[in-house]
């Protein structure tokens, strides 16, 4: 994983709105903008594509990966200095599919329609890099409370992409957001068609695309050749 | 660090890792099979007609319990008396049939039936109804599939279903023909109303699905057929 980053030249705000100090919050606020993990380091692509079609499930899979990593690296932080190395990762899966499980569990108990619409995708957050790669490489090394701010910032970040995805991909592909019509009746009338493009996994690479263009040129950001 | 403690320390993290799935799962679990049965039900009720958007899990049951009665059919199109549908054991009875009744003042007024059959990426399942003339389409509805958002998933927008309400099911010389979906218009192509009243329109962009809507509407017409041709002679009518 790259740690290395290109020095911040906008920054990403709400870490500001709570007392921290410097690094925690670097660690709350960073993953946001300057080291998104999608956008950046484009991990969890695979479950961007998947669940961005509607609003509902994008917003309900940023919530369940925001929770599972959060709850992933407080509990490898917290068992950091007693894992053994040569058994670490296979014992950062187990943390992490126990947690996944009953995050499905729970959402099939409360969520079930948005649950079944989520299907496999709930379970391959297991296989999600971005999680795995934060306990790897933040939990690992450090305390619990910055780990828990690592976790929320980089399931946060991870979050606003897939919504701002699945905000272009449901307003285009059915003219609707949350599943309520937000294109006007008059603009079909004269013509306007939903672009089915969008519905498409292609329409959201194309989405992840277009933003992460306008992120690196905001943020000035450039891969090393 | 030995071998010993490694060990140790994977034994550890086992078994509290499967103490809390074991909580997570015995804890959740009447909540996921209330969920479950309510989305059988509401689909069942969806087929005839009952379901209105927007009705909760309490109203679901309500209406359900006070309309709707289940029956178990041997193959042979026989009722198997005592078992309703929902203590089928799919593992060993799985040629068991359910059919659901819609009860009218007492009558029965619409059957609804469980089919499933492949789509394009995954098997399509839901409920097919029929009116109490064992000709009319009363609905249809989809429950789970994974076909592609916006083409084969249109199957469980309102649009196509209601396509179905009001076909017919039997030609005029009383034989089974089910009801076929089209590549595009079924108007454009049986200009004939009595020819017209057994296809209905497409999806574009989704032609393997539409087929698989065909096939599994006359599998499952076929396999309830031997009770609802006992049912249409007049024999063996039960109340």
């Amino acid at each position: 994983m790259s740690t290395t980053q290109a020095p911040a030249k906008s920054s990403f705000s709400l870490a500001s709105l709570v007392k921290l100090d410097k690094k925690s919050k670097a660690a709350l606020s960073d993953p946001m903008s300057e080291n998104n993990p999608i956008t950046v380091q484009v991990l969890g692509i695979c479950s961007a594509l998947a669940v961005t079609v509607q609003m509902q499930t994008a917003v309900v899979m940023s919530l369940a990966v925001i929770a599972v990593l959060s709850a992933s690296n407080v509990t490898i932080s917290l068992m950091r200095n007693h894992i053994p190395s040569q058994i670490r990762i296979i014992v950062q899966l187990s943390v992490i599919a126990s947690l996944v499980i009953v995050a499905d569990q729970v959402l099939r108990a409360f969520m079930y329609d948005v649950s079944k619409q989520l299907s496999v995708f709930v379970g391959l957050i297991i296989t999600n890099c971005i999680i795995m790669g934060r306990a790897e490489a933040f939990a690992m090394a450090n305390p619990p409370g910055k780990s828990f701010l690592d976790g929320l910032g980089n399931g946060i970040g991870y979050g606003i992409i897939l919504c701002t995805v699945a905000f272009g991909r449901e307003l285009f592909g059915s003219g609707t957001l949350f599943g309520a019509p937000v294109v006007p009746q008059f603009l079909y009338d004269i013509g306007y068609v939903n672009m089915g493009l969008m519905v498409v996994p292609p329409g959201a690479f194309i989405l992840l695309g277009l933003i992460i263009w306008g992120q690196r040129t905001m943020t000035g950001y450039a891969e090393d050749h | 660090m030995s071998d010993f403690r490694v060990i140790r320390f994977a034994i550890i993290v086992c078994l509290a890792c499967s103490v809390v799935l074991s909580a997570a799962a015995i804890g959740l679990r009447d909540r996921q099979d209330a969920n479950l049965i309510f989305d059988q039900r509401r689909n069942i009720l969806k087929s005839v007609g009952l379901f209105e958007d927007g009705m909760g899990e309490a109203e679901v049951n309500a209406i359900y319990g006070e309309r709707m009665v289940g029956l178990v059919l041997r193959p042979d199109g026989t009722v198997l008396e005592g078992r309703v549908p929902s203590d089928i054991d799919e593992a060993k009875e799985s040629e068991l049939l359910a059919l659901y009744q819609r009860l009218d003042d007492g009558k029965v007024g619409a059957y609804s039936f469980p089919v499933s059959g492949k789509g394009l990426w995954s098997t399509l399942y839901g409920y097919f109804a029929l009116e109490a003339d064992l000709n009319t389409v009363a609905g249809i509805t989809f429950y789970q599939h994974g076909e592609t958002p916006g083409l084969g998933g249109e199957i469980d927008k309102p649009w196509f279903q209601h396509n179905f309400v009001g076909k017919k099911i039997l030609d005029e010389a009383g034989d089974v023909v089910s009801v076929t979906v089209v590549k595009g218009t079924a108007a454009d192509q049986h200009s004939d109303p009595k020819d017209l009243s057994h296809y209905v329109d497409g999806i574009s962009g989704a032609t393997i699905t539409s087929r698989g809507v065909t096939k599994l509407v006359k599998m499952g017409l076929e396999r309830y057929e031997p009770y609802f041709g006992t049912l249409r002679s007049g024999a063996g009518r039960t109340t």
